[in-house]
């Protein structure tokens, strides 16, 4: 009997060629989702009370279309009001003044404290708490007088009860990513002179950022399924533009079904957002992404590095 | 005899109930090297938070450059500064950290150039020309894209006095700068403060480093408890201490 052949000509050891350890628990388990699955699709596609022929039909009706739209404008509008909001609270939260702090601390107490269809709701019906806003000098005389019924669209009462509430949740996801920022860092910035305003704004946000954006990528995919609360109070976004259709022809889990393939392909883009982000903001945090970037940088500052020596 | 750099007189510091300086009276001439030695606790990172208004001191005085740290005096009394003040004092004294404190997110170079830049207003293009110079000077021309997580311990602590040197300091304040560091990567960041202190810069170097001390410094001090136990020439202190505290400590680490 002779021993394998251990090396080549070379006297480099060859790379080891091994028999695989066999694994029936994987193929058990691939039978089993395999047989699960086929079933799932098989009832999709022979129940014949799908209709998918009128799933097909509205998937591109113009009104689904519209509706997606809005559902996408008060995503947008309200994640740009709550991450602006929340930066700012969680600076206020953080700050020395101590009124400051418990404001912040107050503001993200009560809108946490309340569910966010209540909050539309009152939004809604802010009308009824004050018929005429004032805008002018406080305590003194009035220069325009808004109707508040007239000011405050469903649209925007919708904006303001997501954008309001999402600060309050921003707020904490922000702060707690100043907090995972080293205090060396502060220590360093200061040291060099740094003011306070820059060195959050240079130094410990940028680096915040790293933990604050997968939570918030979070926070978006929710809100662009929260904004479907708002059908409640008559914005025609997509749930809403939905149920509209099947109050007139009584297809309802069809146009169930066109919702969320809508609410599904806006997720899918966010999750691809979101990869390029944290991609951006993961710099130099990781060796491999840091290799890559520094081709990248050398190219562009190799004049100096002749200069340097 | 010129103003000192930094002159302390009385400082005390407390964290709470701990009373952590008690009473540190020294001064440093210009372009002088000074180390301060002694077991860990003993306050001397502590008084160098002190000297840049890191940390704010509770008694005593505290001057660099002959002007009071942190405060204004007004006939009998002191005024706290401004933020802003405060900043613009900082920025004209450098500081090394132990763990090196580098900002991961900026490469070598943004790291040596952001300062100049942001606080000291300096053109883009002049500051990373300069800290192209800097960085050379340290040994690191080649290491100007590099994130701090791609360098060894030594290049970053060296990026971070040539990121202290760009803002012209006029003293440089070292925290146990080679602590952190394997024992094989102390001899490159010691060379660089070598040479710095031989170019007439004023430092105050905490360290554990007593081939440093002994080489490089002009007086040596010794602190424990918050005190400074003593204090004089290298030569004189490390090869013959006065005080059975230095004598203990120095058996240990020499």
């Amino acid at each position: 009997m002779s021993s394998p052949e251990v090396t080549s000509g070379t006297g480099r050891p060859d790379d080891i060629v091994a028999v695989p350890v066999r694994r029936p628990g994987r193929w058990i388990a691939a039978a089993i989702i395999l047989v699960i699955a086929a079933a799932l699709v098989r009832s999709v596609v022979t129940n014949p009370r799908f209709e998918w022929s009128v799933v097909g039909e509205y998937l591109f009706d113009h009104r689904i279309l519209e509706g997606l739209l809005v559902t996408i404008e008060l995503t947008v509008i309200s994640m740009a009001i709550g991450v602006a909001l929340g930066v700012l609270l969680a600076v206020m939260r953080v700050s020395s003044n101590p009124l400051v702090s418990r404001a912040s601390w107050l503001y993200i107490w009560f809108f946490r404290g309340t569910p966010v269809l209540v909050q539309l709701l009152f939004w809604y019906n802010i009308a009824a708490l004050y018929p005429k806003l004032a805008l002018g000098v406080p305590f003194g005389p009035a220069l325009v007088h808004p109707d508040v019924n007239t000011l405050i669209t469903a649209f925007r009462a919708a904006v303001l009860g997501l954008g309001l509430n999402e600060g309050a949740y921003m707020a904490e996801i922000v702060r707690a990513g100043m907090i995972s920022v080293d205090e060396g860092q502060t220590d360093a910035a200061q040291s060099l002179g740094m003011t306070r305003v820059q060195t959050l704004r240079r130094i410990v946000l940028p680096q915040a950022m790293r933990v604050i954006i997968p939570p918030t990528g979070n926070e978006t995919i929710s809100m662009l399924k929260t904004t479907s609360l708002a059908s409640v109070i008559t914005v025609t976004e997509l749930l809403y533009s939905s149920e509209q259709i099947f109050a007139v022809n009584y297809k309802t889990i069809q146009l169930l079904i066109v919702a969320s393939f809508w609410y599904i392909v806006c997720t899918s883009v966010l999750y691809v957002g979101q990869h390029y982000l944290e991609r951006y903001y993961g710099r130099g945090s990781s060796r491999e992404a840091n290799a890559r970037q520094s081709l990248r940088m050398e190219a562009l500052t190799s004049p100096y590095e002749e200069g340097g020596r | 005899m010129s103003t000192p750099m930094v002159n302390a007189q009385g400082v005390h510091k407390r964290f709470g109930r701990q009373e952590v300086l008690q009473g540190i009276t020294l001064a440093v001439q210009p372009g002088e090297v000074m180390c301060l030695l002694g077991p860990s606790g003993s306050g001397k990172s502590t008084f160098l938070r002190c000297i840049n208004h890191l940390e704010k001191i509770n008694a005593g005085r505290l001057f660099v450059d002959g002007e009071l740290v942190g405060y204004r005096q007004v006939g009998e009394k002191l005024h706290e500064l401004r933020e802003s003040e405060v900043a613009r004092k900082r920025a004209h004294i450098g500081m090394v950290f132990q763990h090196f404190n580098l900002f991961p997110h900026m490469t070598a170079l943004e790291n040596v150039a952001c300062a100049p830049i942001r606080v000291k207003k300096v053109a883009r293009e002049q500051a990373r020309a300069h800290a192209c110079e800097l960085l050379g000077r340290v040994g690191l021309a080649d290491k100007l894209a590099a994130y701090p997580a791609q360098l060894s311990g030594g290049q970053q602590q060296r990026v971070a006095i040539a990121r202290a040197l760009a803002m012209e300091p006029k003293l440089m304040l070292f925290d146990e700068p080679t602590s952190a560091l394997d024992p094989e990567l102390v001899g490159e960041v010691l060379q660089v403060m070598k040479q710095l202190a031989s170019d007439g810069m004023t430092m105050i170097v905490v360290t554990h480093e007593m081939g440093f001390a002994r080489e490089v410094a002009d007086e040596v001090v010794f602190m424990d408890g918050g005190i400074v136990v003593e204090c004089g020439k290298p030569a004189a202190v490390l090869a013959n201490p006065q005080h059975e505290r230095t004598r203990a400590f120095l058996s240990k680490v020499l």
